[in-house]
């Protein structure tokens, strides 16, 4: 791939350049989004009918176990889903007003990195072992904004030192497997908001770190969130991250969201028996003598969704309606919603 | 990690459990796969043929391979003799019929050796590590040096196989080949055995006391042993194609002992006036070393998931 | 926490009255690094150096420490799957390295392991039937003959699954039950002593609670002592009595659970504590973030001194020359073990006491039983398999790592940081 070659990647400076600007702040807004895996067992639904919004300078989690369907999203709205296996039947995921899904390849090619970015869990896979990472963070500028060598090496020295990495200048031609793992996500990290992107998608991002180095990744994230008002996309099934980064959090279960609330309200008083039960789930470094309740069973398998309610098995409070009734997504008080057919008892408990 | 990945692999798993209560071993999975692969079972019928054809090759001619009928010598296929007649007026039929055996014998012995020899080796030098180790690895740089047929034929000159038995010559160039073919087996096992060693299980068997020989049997070969079966399978036609070379060479099988590198090698002299002496040996020949290789095909895609 | 039959040790007094069980003295663990086509010994991997603890009867001491600091090869020292290079393992007073073989074995059925990862932890060619009957065929003298698949299917009924599963293979089993499988396999010669090396960080967190509970009420009927090696602070808070912490091979802080965690000394243990995100947004911005300097040092050349100095901000130069020893030091209300010069309590974590409040019922259970494997039986929809485990830590076959080059690859397009060789 190479600048001369793909006629989508244009360089910032050239003319014709495409702008894109958020409505009312209005960054991302995801519409009924269906995601299917073909396999040759079946069709396995990963995300049936997701619908969020993201806002400039909004850091928004999507929650959820693994099967949940939240990275399928997140790779939804990157256009890095394997297709096949995968498909998209239905929705629409809009960037400023323009739908992603349906853009030509090239065009989508250069919105994501320069408009919208990505960081990943396992950063050592994900950068180059053959190149040097100053080398890897000098070509998107090379690429993108037609910068010529020295320059492009300034200004990844430049990132280097931004996100925090110690004698950037002298390292800047070191290779990834001579950092560690907290200084590889920094590198990552550097990567993804080289070109100001305006969207950050960070995929489990401290999930293999340490917790001292996982507490020093966020607090980076969440300063250059807020440095350039960038939206974030935090996904991960760390409740403990979520409550100290997140202003917005989604709930996933089997491919569907189950609760949507600020972070406040999730923790004080969630809306759905799922985030519940999950909340009483989790010892908590803060209590002692406390009792731990599990959910029981296991997520469903996504080739044979329960009718009604995905989480209706696995649910104390489950009735007879809701293994006959999908409960949709409804506002249950002012800004939160959830798809429980007894919210209200929920939220009341 | 991508979750697609994730959910294609869920979605196998849940299709392994998909009859609850009923245990079905990793074996039983790769052989439903096995079993919705057309190049499986064409490789399995062929090779049935052609081990039945070894053991009772009577069953597929009535005529005797050494009548000769020297004044049909040469003669081309008729309803007679339906492939023909050789330079010596035998049934060429017949004798490709007769061949398989030589050529099935050398191929299942030698593979038996050098599974038997090559494994066993691999296993004691991965496990063993340290010296037995690099004492193994550098004997089969060694023997990896030694081109097998070369090899072989040095062999099969040194221990004179002219006139002896037809048994002993076989076994002479089993051996012959064996001697060159374990070290890629010995290696093979050897990495895959070390691949084995650090999971838990073995680690678990070794703090409950379990003895060497018991975590060898019961959780390192069972689980090393799949790479080993696909390429063995695969060496298996090699091996006899390697049997025809040197039958050919005239240094493995000779006459009266009848075998299809034999065959060829005495078609060779009517190539252009009478291809048919040469053309009915060669095919069965190379059908059988098809037929081996992509059966060891099938099964390394069997065990192989990504394939699937 | 539910009860727990034996008086924790913080209620009758420091490992007095309570009978020790297993003890590590001095542990040392070296790894030689060799380098050269001579395979010449340059240098050590100081992986554990010095440790000592006494393990009491039917207590579980949990151990922490971040990933290199020499956890996991305590466990393994401890379950002598490694032979240590120094100090020994005491079992009831018995040492474990001058025990023979058939001593060995007969102590070995005193100390077990179970094993972080489930899905390689389990031999995929054997039905559960025969990895829970192992240690039984090992040590055929535990079970009269003929009482070997009774006494299975009690060890799987035990871990709560079900015994009618006996002749099912590891794959067909979710992490959270195969997980389960490997504590059965753990507890069928009777051991005294469980040690889990992180039994529950692949699991998913809803999945987590069914394995921790599991765990506290084995050890209410068996009277098991657990050593819970673990990197989540907030489990092995749950979970154990004592808790030790780990830094670079050495235990830096060791005592109570609420000594541990509510009256740190040492510098490290307050740094590690305060990194650890509270599920409670309403303390965002409130606690106290200790941000260390650094990366870990290489245990192949840990620092003169106090390990932890150079990275420690009260780090004097004393710390540089003398290694601190882990003696009692005052925390405020009495002392524990700490190793550090300049040992001082000081309160990271605001701890609430809610030994009274019971999780609301109707959302969650503090049941053990599997359910998806009774629902399975019961054939209720929807829960009759295993499905996808903690992402990240499932077995990878070599589709998924196709499918993550794959995706890679179309990553590679928006991330023009990873194109061809630029050279000519």
């Amino acid at each position: 791939m190479t600048t001369t070659t793909q006629p989508g990647i244009r360089p910032a400076n050239a003319t014709g350049k495409i702008t894109y600007t958020p409505v009312d702040g209005r960054l991302l807004d995801v519409e009924d989004l269906h995601v299917e895996f073909h396999t040759d067992d079946g069709i396995a639904k990963a995300i049936n009918g997701v619908s969020f919004t993201l806002d400039q300078g909004e850091s928004l989690a999507i929650l959820g176990e693994s099967g949940s369907g939240k990275s399928v999203t997140a790779q939804a709205i990157m256009g890095i889903l394997d297709m096949p296996p995968a498909k998209i039947p239905h929705g629409a995921v809009k960037y400023c007003g323009v739908d992603l899904l349906t853009m030509p390849d090239d065009r989508r090619r250069w919105v994501r990195g320069a408009e919208i970015a990505m960081i990943f869990q396992d950063a050592l896979s994900s950068l180059n072992p053959v190149f040097p990472v100053g080398w890897q963070i000098a070509e998107m500028f090379r690429q993108h904004r037609g910068m010529n060598k020295s320059d492009a090496q300034a200004q990844a020295v430049r990132l280097m030192e931004r996100v925090a990495i110690p004698a950037a200048k002298e390292r800047v031609k070191a290779y990834p497997h001579q950092f560690s793992g907290g200084m590889r996500q920094r590198i990552m990290i550097a990567m993804a908001i080289a070109l100001d992107p305006a969207v950050l998608i960070a995929d489990e991002p401290t999930t293999a770190l340490d917790v001292t180095v996982q507490a020093q990744i966020m607090s980076l994230l969440q300063e250059l969130q807020q440095e350039r008002q960038m939206g974030l996309i935090l996904i991960t099934h760390d409740l403990g991250v979520v409550a100290d980064v997140a202003d917005r959090s989604v709930v996933m279960y089997a491919g569907r969201l189950v609760e949507t609330a600020n972070v406040y309200d999730l923790y004080r008083n969630p809306a759905h028996p799922y985030t519940r039960g999950l909340l009483e789930s989790i010892p908590r470094l803060d209590q002692k003598g406390q009792t731990l309740a599990a959910i029981g069973g296991l997520p469903p398998n996504l080739l044979r969704i329960p009718p009604g309610c995905a989480f209706n098995p696995r649910c104390r409070m489950a009735k007879d309606v809701c293994r006959v009734d999908l409960p949709a997504l409804r506002e249950v008080a002012s800004g939160r919603h959830s798809a429980c057919h007894f919210a209200e008892e929920v939220i009341d408990a | 990690m991508t979750e697609s990945a994730t959910v294609v692999q869920a979605v196998e798993a849940t299709n392994a459990a998909g009859d609850v209560g009923e245990a079905r071993s990793l074996g039983a999975d790769a052989w439903r796969a096995l079993r919705k692969k057309p190049l499986f079972w064409v490789s399995l019928v062929l090779i049935t043929i052609f081990v039945l054809m070894a053991i009772w090759p009577s069953l597929f001619t009535n005529t005797d391979p050494d009548n000769a009928v020297l004044r049909q010598a040469r003669e081309r296929p008729n309803a007679n003799a339906w492939f023909g007649r050789d330079i010596q007026g035998y049934d060429i039929y017949s004798r490709v019929v007769y061949g398989a055996r030589a050529s099935i014998l050398v191929g299942v012995l030698t593979t038996t050796f050098t599974v038997l020899l090559g494994g066993a080796i691999g296993t004691l030098a991965a496990y063993a590590g340290g010296w037995v180790d690099a004492l193994v690895s550098r004997v089969t740089d060694i023997f990896f040096a030694i081109p097998l047929l070369l090899g072989a034929i040095l062999f099969m000159a040194a221990t004179q196989p002219r006139g002896k038995p037809y048994f002993v010559i076989i076994l002479l160039v089993v051996t012959a080949i064996s001697i060159l073919g374990w070290p890629s087996l010995a290696r093979l096992m050897r990495s895959s055995v070390m691949q084995v060693l650090p999971n838990d299980y073995v680690q678990a068997a070794r703090a409950l006391g379990a003895s060497p020989w018991r975590i060898i049997r019961k959780h390192i070969i069972p689980n090393a042993m799949g790479p080993l079966i696909v390429v063995s399978t695969i060496n298996l036609g090699a091996y006899i194609a390697a049997e025809a070379t040197l039958s050919f060479l005239g240094i493995g099988l000779q006459p009266p002992v009848i075998s299809w590198g034999v065959s060829i090698s005495d078609a060779i002299v009517g190539l252009r006036t009478t291809p048919h002496m040469l053309a009915f040996p060669s095919l069965f020949l190379s059908l059988t070393v098809l037929a081996f290789i992509m059966l060891g095909d099938a099964i390394r895609d069997a065990f192989d998931p990504k394939t699937r | 926490m539910p009860e727990i039959i034996l008086p924790k040790a913080s209620e009758i007094g420091r490992s007095t009255t309570s009978e020790v069980i297993l003890s590590a003295k001095d542990l040392v663990k070296h790894y030689p690094i060799k380098t050269g086509i001579l395979r010449r010994t340059t240098g050590h991997v100081k992986a554990v150096d010095g440790v000592s603890f006494d393990l009491h009867k039917g207590e579980t001491l949990g151990i922490v420490g971040e990933s290199g600091c020499g956890k996991s090869t305590l466990g393994r020292l401890l379950v002598r799957l490694e032979a240590p290079t120094d100090g020994s393992v005491e079992f009831e007073g018995a040492d474990m390295a001058k025990a023979s073989g058939r001593e060995l074995r007969a102590l070995r059925r005193n100390i077990q392991i179970v094993f972080q990862d489930p899905y390689t932890s389990l031999n995929p060619r054997m039905t559960v039937g025969d990895i829970v009957g192992e240690p039984l065929d090992i040590h055929p003298d535990v079970t009269p003959k003929g009482g070997r698949r009774k006494r299975v299917q009690e060890l799987l009924d035990l871990v709560g699954l079900n015994p009618e599963h006996i002749n099912r293979y590891p794959h067909q089993f979710s992490g959270g039950q195969r997980q389960r499988i490997g504590i059965a396999r753990g507890i069928a010669l009777d051991p005294k002593v469980l040690i889990c090396d992180e039994p529950v960080s692949a699991l998913d967190v809803s999945v987590q609670a069914q394995v921790v509970n599991l765990m506290e009420k084995l050890q209410d009927e068996l009277g098991l002592a657990y050593v819970f090696i673990a990197h989540d602070l907030s489990v092995v808070r749950h979970i154990s009595d004592r808790v030790g912490v780990m830094y670079l091979g050495k235990l830096a802080e060791l005592g109570e659970e609420d000594e541990v965690y509510d009256r740190p000394t040492h510098p490290y243990t307050q740094a590690l504590l305060s990194a650890v995100p509270v599920p409670d947004p309403t303390l965002r911005g409130k606690r106290e973030h200790i941000v260390l300097q650094g990366d870990v040092p290489s245990p192949a050349n840990p620092p003169a001194g106090c390990r932890f100095h150079t990275r420690c901000w009260k780090a004097q130069e004393r710390c540089r020359t003398d290694v601190p020893e882990l003696i009692l030091r005052p925390d405020g209300r009495g002392e524990h073990f700490s190793a550090c010069h300049y040992a001082e309590p000081r309160a990271v974590v605001d701890t609430v006491d809610v030994t009274d409040v019971e999780p609301d019922e109707r959302f969650a259970d503090t049941d053990v039983r599997d359910p998806a494997t009774i629902a399975a039986v019961e054939g209720q929809p929807g829960m009759d398999g295993p499905v996808q485990d903690a992402e990240g830590l499932v077995e990878e076959t070599p589709e998924q790592r196709a499918a993550d080059m794959s995706s890679l690859t179309m990553h590679d397009e928006g991330h023009p940081g990873k194109v061809e060789d630029p050279r000519p």
